[in-house]
């Protein structure tokens, strides 16, 4: 299985060699986004307002954290689900936006427009959020503060593992349920 | 009467919630186990691996096994002999609160439709039972929102029977797929009415992974629908498998003679439950 070493703010070179089932170690700055940040960020673009982060290139990580305890810069950070965000993702992506990281099916809309703008999901293991905070060096709430959970946050990460699931050729990883019928 | 102080009981279910969601329980760590030794996939086989580290990772940290710490539901048994000055309401939810907030647990709890945060996570679901004598028993389980959305209710004919129960459930997993973060664990709740059904359905995944249901008949429907399931392939993380779910716990209750309601409460790998007595 091939695994890159990748940088953020990704780039269409970074794309266009991701296939599903690649492993994928993302280092640089991320940013959360769940479902109520989500929607305060649509709200923005509806309403011309700049946004908390430039979407260029960016990764969004859909994760709501545990928090931190004292002297961890993280609590518990692993991804939730991310059909979620499928309502809000297509914008986004035409806006710039390369990756999305969470867990679970994407829609068929979702999928499309990540193969026209050049953009990957990837997974992360939901329910590994102990782990997954070991690769998240720093963080900072850097947006919608009374989201708590929620709000937005800059995080640091290093190494931190994936799996492409859907690239940007329309490939997915997930397996097919065999039933009968 | 038996008194039991509000204050012991406080104490006890903010430890309770402290411990359930950084300690994996035995039977849950067993089946991991298993499942790394035994998955027909390397990609399972990982996920396994990746679940016993986070395990041992968040017993030894007290980081939460995951970030999402539930919605707090209990089940208590309330002895008909005893008597809590200031109400079990008041005291297990005060628990609970101090649980999350001196564990840096999720406050997961929010309005449904102006979707602000309660907060302190709660409300605490508190189911309560009657039962005869002095004791109380309260069960602790932090239900996550990934697996609790793949969850479903529904009223089936009594003709469909087994047959149908059967298919519902199959299609139900297979629909959620990769969401709920399986390997899961199924509460499958037989019978009651619309709302008993998922009660004792959830209830149901209180019991021990590898328990067998004294009633043999229903230890066989269990074994039924764990291999119907299984045979699916969509394995740990949904990354192929033959570990798609870890087992299946039915609760039946006699219904009325037109219905045949059905529950399916669907558990993630992270099961965090906890037990108290008094
Ligand atoms: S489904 Fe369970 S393991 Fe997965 S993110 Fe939710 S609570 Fe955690």
């Amino acid at each position: 299985m091939p695994t890159y070493t990748l940088n953020t703010p990704l780039t269409d070179s970074d794309i266009d060699k991701l296939r599903s089932g690649d492993v994928v170690l993302l280092n640089g700055i991320i940013y959360t986004g769940r479902d109520a940040a989500h929607k305060r960020i649509t709200d923005l673009l509806d309403a011309g307002k700049p946004l908390p982060f430039d979407l260029k290139g960016a990764s969004i990580y859909y994760v709501g954290p545990s928090p931190a305890p004292p002297g961890r810069p993280i609590g518990s950070a692993g991804p939730t689900t991310s059909y979620r965000m499928d309502a809000y993702a297509p914008r986004l992506h035409a806006l710039g936006l390369k990756a999305s990281i969470g867990k679970g099916k994407r829609s068929d809309e979702v999928k499309k427009t990540m193969q026209e703008h050049k953009a990957v999901y990837f997974g992360a293991t939901g329910g590994a959020g102990a782990l997954l905070s070991k690769c998240i060096t720093a963080a900072k709430v850097i947006a919608f503060e009374e989201l708590g959970p929620e709000a937005v946050r800059e995080l640091t990460v290093k190494d931190f593992p994936l799996l492409v699931i859907n690239d940007a050729f329309g490939g997915e990883l997930y397996a097919k349920p065999k039933l009968d019928d | 009467m038996r008194e039991i102080k509000a204050a012991d009981i406080s104490a006890a279910v903010a430890q309770m919630c402290m411990s359930a969601n950084t300690k994996l329980p035995d039977d849950v760590r067993r089946k991991f186990e298993e499942g790394h030794k035994n998955e027909t996939t390397e990609a399972g086989k990982e996920i396994f691996r990746q679940l016993l580290e986070n395990a041992d990772l968040a017993f030894e940290t007290k980081l939460p096994l995951c970030q999402d710490c539930g919605l707090a539901i209990f089940y208590v048994e309330l002895g008909e002999e005893v008597f809590v000055p200031g109400g079990i309401n008041k005291a297990i939810t005060e628990g609970m609160v101090t649980g999350y907030k001196d564990g840096y647990l999720r406050k997961s709890s929010c309005d449904p439709l102006l979707r602000k945060n309660t907060g302190d996570n709660t409300p605490a679901i508190i189911h309560i039972d009657f039962v005869p004598g002095d004791k109380l028993k309260i069960s602790y389980m932090a239900k996550g929102g990934g697996s609790e959305n793949m969850s479903r209710v529904t009223m089936l004919a009594p003709s469909q029977g087994w047959e149908g129960i059967k298919k519902f459930v199959v299609q139900r997993v297979a629909e959620a797929g990769p969401n709920p973060c399986p390997p899961v664990i199924l509460g499958i709740g037989i019978g009651g009415t619309f709302e008993y059904a998922p009660k004792i359905a959830k209830k149901a995944l209180l019991r021990k992974l590898d328990d067998v249901h004294p009633d043999p008949k229903v230890a066989e429907m269990e074994a039924e629908l764990l291999a119907a399931v299984n045979k699916l392939g969509i394995g740990p993380m949904g990354l192929g498998g033959s570990y798609t779910c870890l087992a299946v716990k039915i609760a039946l209750a006699p219904c009325h003679i037109a219905s045949l309601p059905l529950a399916v409460n669907v558990q993630c790998h992270s099961a965090r439950h906890e037990e108290v007595e008094f």
